[in-house]
């Protein structure tokens, strides 16, 4: 069931996106021009999309269980720091110059287009740079504090 | 600043969020979980095998989106002005920044305000701004 229901999710998320533009990078692109010739209409995918998501949001976090009675799991980081800074800054220019953010780009290799599956290719790379780092420093961590509690 | 008359479609960008909404929300209430893309397609190669099963499912989702609607409309314009080089530079950075932010545009930018998180406010932000810098040095600077 809750595959089935993530595919459909997917699906209708990925029919949003077309509809509303997003899947097309010359139009993202557009939208973040506003030196040039402004398209502001990607402004109010965010606007409905908020405004539709904002009630069962906040009854979602009311829910012990979800409709398909599997347990809730909400983002719990709520820390604001250099990570999510500098990580969204990298991300909007990235995103600025290609016009393709995550949910897009993967709609976009239904183009078949070289382009869109160079870009799919480069991000997933990227995310495997940061799984790795991640994964070396956290280690790293564990690491110093197993050495900090055998010299006490 | 220049409004683009010709190619403004509030209506089509209303309706497309709409549906984006309804599937972040319909996600949360099923399965109880965030929609947000980088966070799903991030974590696919890196959790235990039963984890991964909605992942892939979500993801083809997105994949067979246009096909399902060519079925019923015609082929959406659609066009990438990076060169190749450029391409793959921003994946990279799309790639690392979004888990290094923990979000991307649908988990910080629609899923994260609906839930009125500071911290995605402080990401949605920080990648429009850098996203309008971006832009600003490609079409106005580096004369493109």
């Amino acid at each position: 069931m809750q595959v089935a229901a993530s595919f459909l999710v997917g699906l209708v998320f990925g029919l949003g996106l077309i509809l509303a533009g997003m899947a097309n990078p010359a139009k993202v692109q557009g939208f973040l021009d506003i030196a040039g010739l402004w398209d502001p209409s990607l402004a109010m995918v965010m606007g409905g999309a908020i405004a539709v998501a904002l009630v069962p949001f906040a009854l979602a976090r009311r829910m012990p269980r979800s409709l398909l009675g599997v347990t809730m799991s909400l983002p719990t980081v709520s820390r604001i720091d250099w990570r999510v800074v500098l990580g969204s800054l990298a991300f909007g220019v990235g995103w600025g110059l290609a016009g393709f953010c995550p949910g897009p780009a993967i709609v976009a290799l239904g183009t078949g287009e070289a382009k869109a599956i160079v870009f799919v290719i480069a991000m997933a790379a990227g995310m495997g740079v940061y799984e790795l780092v991640d994964l070396r420093t956290r280690r790293h961590a564990l690491v110093s504090a197993q050495d900090r509690l055998l010299k006490e | 600043m220049t409004i683009d008359w010709t190619h403004f479609t509030p209506w089509a960008s209303l309706a497309g969020g709409v549906l984006i909404g309804l599937a972040a929300a319909a996600f949360v209430l099923l399965n109880g979980r965030v929609a947000g893309i980088s966070g799903i397609l991030g974590g696919l190669l890196f959790v235990p095998p039963e984890d991964r099963a909605w992942r892939v499912a979500f993801l083809a989702g997105l994949i067979v989106a246009l096909p399902v609607w060519l079925v019923a409309a015609p082929m959406p314009e659609f066009r990438i002005d990076a060169g190749w080089g450029t391409l793959v530079v921003a994946g990279l950075l799309v790639g690392i920044g979004t888990r290094y932010a923990g979000g991307c545009t649908s988990g910080h930018g629609v899923c994260g305000l609906s839930r009125f998180s500071l911290r995605s406010l402080v990401a949605t932000l920080s990648f429009m701004a850098a996203g309008f810098a971006a832009v600003y040095v490609v079409r106005h600077l580096a004369g493109g």
